[in-house]
């Protein structure tokens, strides 16, 4: 059953490209002629700052009805039963997502919906280009993979197609759990479509709609920005430190990354030896003429065997729990960036309706000399225009300004809640590993013994 | 260099307190080795009770190819020569070091110094322990023990590179043409009528090529083992880095966290390098032992092709009518040599199984009660960090 491409839909997907770096709303627009039956233009962005209680909330601070929200946070997604459906090169995995809450907005308390990869593509490339550019941090989507999809895709049954199904399940997982958890992702129409919805319009052409494709975009534009040697003047201190952190962050983490990748590299190829001297432990003591050295040695062997699957165990958790973990981080903070540059955009535009404005003004001081009432009236038309303009520009950057405020401050505190969790999860990982291990030596010492 | 002090690891053959040998130091200078071999003894043919000299890796060599040498010895299992110090390892780990210097923090570089001087003495440990054991199985063997260059070896004050050299061109190589590895094909072509020796060939054969393989994964097995404590010790380092960038309280849990994988590699590596003294080189030291026990079929397969020969010669020359009582006495000799092979053949090989028995039984005892004790120092120490961190 193969989904055919819509002609125009490409034509889209390349406006898409080059509209996006010439302006954020050109990028929404072209969001919705993707999606027919997207609720883009009709569902405004869920805006935090319409919190009646707080709206001077300048600081990073969480404010009360957030917090309260967190508390009663109840809401359980899981991702799920992977399913091939189709053959060949067309071929495609299904999930089924199913959402447990007590949310109001919610329609019902349990609903389980079926899901391809390119529908979450879909639903992050929609909420990236309505939040992005306001300086929310939208969570990136899984990466896509080429080499780990054919070989799924072309039937490959083996351990490494197995493995690739169950990680990208996990990320995906972690992608939605993730993106409900902020309080404006939560509520947004496409999410609770997504989550709730049994028909989903094929989003098509999620090449360029990636997360990995819009961050392209945003770096891009970022790095266009900076070409344009825009020095902003950063009135705002708490601005420079933050970035500088987050530039420092993102080196570091992506080095623990590596290291942990290298121990779960290593903790397999263990496994693999620990097997292998088990099976040649096991011949040397079937060879061996000593009757009761024989035996230790096979008992020796058996523990070795059952160590090897410990190791095995414990590269998944040093995997799942960790790896991966860091992995999205180091994904998450190029997203921070990405929000900061998005601020620098907003900056930079509104610097361009000051100078234009500036023109015009020179402009109409010109015109007031010649006897050209029509132009004069023009010129301060167009005065008029460009005053509106930068106060919107003046108004989008202070907006946005706060909006990061807010943002980095309950990303950072989520950041230290999920490292907190996860790293005594992982270390009762360890706990776990090692007490198996005391057990099994336990049971072989006496065999050692026993040889006389 | 390093100065080690090390007590015996080894299999106990200081059982007989007339001839006591031990190595409790070593130096090492410019990539040699010098041991301190100590030597306690109450028999009258030495002229001290106590001796300690200085011997390089080469001595022990020397000595070893001279009782190979030497016929008398035929008919026993010759201790295997211990394997040159190998510091390729932690040498090559020394040179990424300097390269890296520039490239790496402070932390970082002192972290990978601490790996370094553990593999050092990891590797130290092992060569003291396997040059040890060959002067212990020595002095615990009857005749080796009165053996007149063992006892050089163990007296001479002086160095013994001068007298290496007289002694090479005194021997010239006599039996080490004949036996530098025993020769399979001769060995299972014999025409066994000893029952004895048939399974002996059997089990030998069979069993040299499975230990040399358990050896191999063996090592493989320790040296990933190794791999993941270091991944540890990297990890401590990222961690301690990001802890630096961050505000107080979570700076705090960080350290403690980098902390935790310190002390984890700490114990991972104990285990690591325990194992490897416990079951890798016991495994390696049996595959080199298994293999004496070859060379000395070989030899007595090598007598009996003599005698097999000797015959055919008597029978030729009872035939001729010519030099009969030479053949005579030639095949006499040629009988009596393999005779005296098989019998002491049969002791050596013999003790040489309980030997076996018994080293395999204390190291896989000790390797266990090792391994326990590890695994419930890491359990104390996770739990504890668990209960710390849980609390912040």
């Amino acid at each position: 059953m193969s989904e055919e491409r819509d002609p125009a839909a490409l034509e889209a997907e390349d406006d898409l490209f080059v509209s996006a770096m010439e302006s954020p709303e050109a990028a929404r627009l072209s969001a919705e002629d993707i999606s027919p039956s997207s609720n883009g233009p009709k569902a405004e962005p869920v805006l935090l700052d319409d919190d009646p209680d707080d709206p001077d909330d300048l600081f990073a601070e969480i404010d009360e009805d957030e917090e309260e929200s967190r508390d009663t946070f109840d809401i359980q997604i899981s991702v799920s039963d992977p399913e091939k459906v189709g053959d060949g090169m067309n071929a495609y995995m299904v999930y089924k997502v199913l959402t447990k809450t007590s949310l109001s907005i919610f329609s019902r308390d349990e609903v389980c919906v079926k899901r391809r990869f390119s529908d979450f593509l879909g639903l992050h490339s929609k909420l990236a280009s309505k939040y992005m550019h306001m300086g929310y941090i939208v969570p990136p989507a899984p990466e896509k993979s080429i080499v780990g999809m054919t070989k799924v895709k072309v039937g490959k049954e083996d351990l490494s197609s197995v493995e690739f199904v169950e990680k990208r399940r996990s990320a995906l997982e972690r992608y939605l759990l993730r993106t409900v958890k902020h309080p404006a992702l939560l509520k947004d129409p496409d999410v609770l479509q997504f989550l709730e919805s049994s028909e989903l319009p094929r989003a098509v052409s999620t090449q360029a709609l990636s997360g990995a494709g819009i961050l392209r975009m945003v770096n891009k534009a970022a790095d266009a920005v900076n070409k344009m040697t825009i020095k902003m003047n950063e009135s705002d201190a708490w601005f420079e430190e933050k970035q500088q952190q987050f530039d420092n962050l993102d080196v570091q983490l992506r080095k623990l990354h590596a290291s942990v990748e290298s121990l779960v590299c290593h903790r397999r190829e263990l496994s693999v030896n620990t097997a292998s001297f088990a099976k040649s432990a096991a011949m040397l003591g079937n060879s061996e003429d000593h009757t009761a050295l024989s035996r230790a040695l096979s008992q020796l062997a058996e523990v070795e065997e059952k160590i090897d699957q410990l190791h095995q165990d414990q590269a998944c958790a040093d995997f799942y729990l960790i790896s991966e973990l860091l992995g999205d981080y180091v994904r998450l903070i190029t997203a921070v960036k990405g929000v900061f540059d998005q601020r620098m955009k907003t900056w930079a535009k509104c610097q361009d309706a000051q100078v234009m404005l500036q023109r015009k003004r020179e402009a109409e001081a010109k015109l007031q000399h010649a006897n050209k009432p029509d132009k004069l009236q023009q010129a301060k038309d167009e005065i008029r225009e460009w005053e509106g303009k930068v106060q919107q520009g003046e108004r989008d950057f202070e907006q946005i300004s706060k909006n990061i405020r807010r943002e980095v401050g309950r990303f950072e505190k989520d950041r230290v809640k999920d490292f907190r969790v996860v790293i005594i999860k992982y270390l009762e990982s360890l706990v776990h590993t090692q007490q198996q291990l005391i057990k099994y030596w336990e049971a072989f010492l006496p065999e050692a013994k026993a040889i006389a | 260099c390093m100065q080690l002090l090390v007590h015996s690891v080894s299999v106990d053959l200081n059982n007989d307190a007339s001839l006591v040998i031990d190595i409790p130091d070593a130096l090492c200078e410019r990539d040699k080795v010098k041991f301190t071999v100590h030597t306690k003894t109450t028999l009258s043919s030495f002229q001290k009770p106590e001796y300690s000299v200085q011997r390089q890796h080469e001595d022990f060599i020397w000595l070893h190819d001279t009782i190979v040498e030497t016929e008398e010895y035929a008919g026993l299992i010759i201790p295997p020569a211990p394997p040159k110090p190998d510091f390729e390892g932690p040498r090559e780990k020394m040179h990424k070091l300097g390269e890296g210097e520039s490239s790496m923090t402070k932390e970082e570089y002192a972290k990978m110094k601490q790996e370094l001087e553990a593999e050092y003495l990891a590797v130290f440990k092992k060569t003291v322990q396997v040059h040890e054991v060959f002067l212990q199985r020595l002095s615990s063997h009857p005749m080796f023990r009165k053996d007149r260059n063992f006892q050089i070896f163990l007296e001479y004050d002086q160095d013994l590179t001068v007298r290496r050299k007289n002694a090479k061109e005194m021997f010239g190589g006599f039996f080490k043409n004949m036996v530098k590895s025993a020769d399979e094909v001769l060995i299972s072509g014999v025409k066994e009528v000893d029952e004895f020796f048939e399974q002996e060939k059997n089990f030998l054969l069979d069993y040299s090529s499975k230990i040399k393989d358990a050896t191999a994964k063996a090592e493989k097995m320790t040296r990933s083992h190794k791999n993941v404590a270091d991944d540890y010790n990297h990890i401590s380092g990222a961690l301690n880095n990001i802890a630096a960038d961050n505000n107080t309280a979570f700076k705090k849990h960080l350290e403690k966290c980098a902390e935790v994988f310190e002390k984890l590699r700490k114990v991972e590596d104990r285990m690591a390098s325990d194992q490897e003294l416990k079951l890798t080189e016991l495994l390696r030291y049996y595959t080199r032992d298994i293999q004496a026990a070859k060379d000395l079929l070989y030899r007595r397969a090598r007598a009996l092709a003599d005698y097999e020969n000797s015959n055919k010669a008597l029978d030729k020359a009872r035939l001729k009518g010519k030099d009969v009582a030479q053949a005579e006495e030639n095949q006499k000799q040629c009988l009596q040599k393999f005779d005296k092979l098989s019998e002491s053949g049969k002791k050596e090989l013999t003790s040489f199984k309980a030997r076996r028995v018994v080293a395999f039984r204390k190291n896989l005892i000790e390797m266990t009660e090792l391994e326990i004790k590890h695994a419930k120092n890491s359990v104390s120490l996770l739990q504890g960090s668990i209960e710390v961190l849980k609390s912040n």
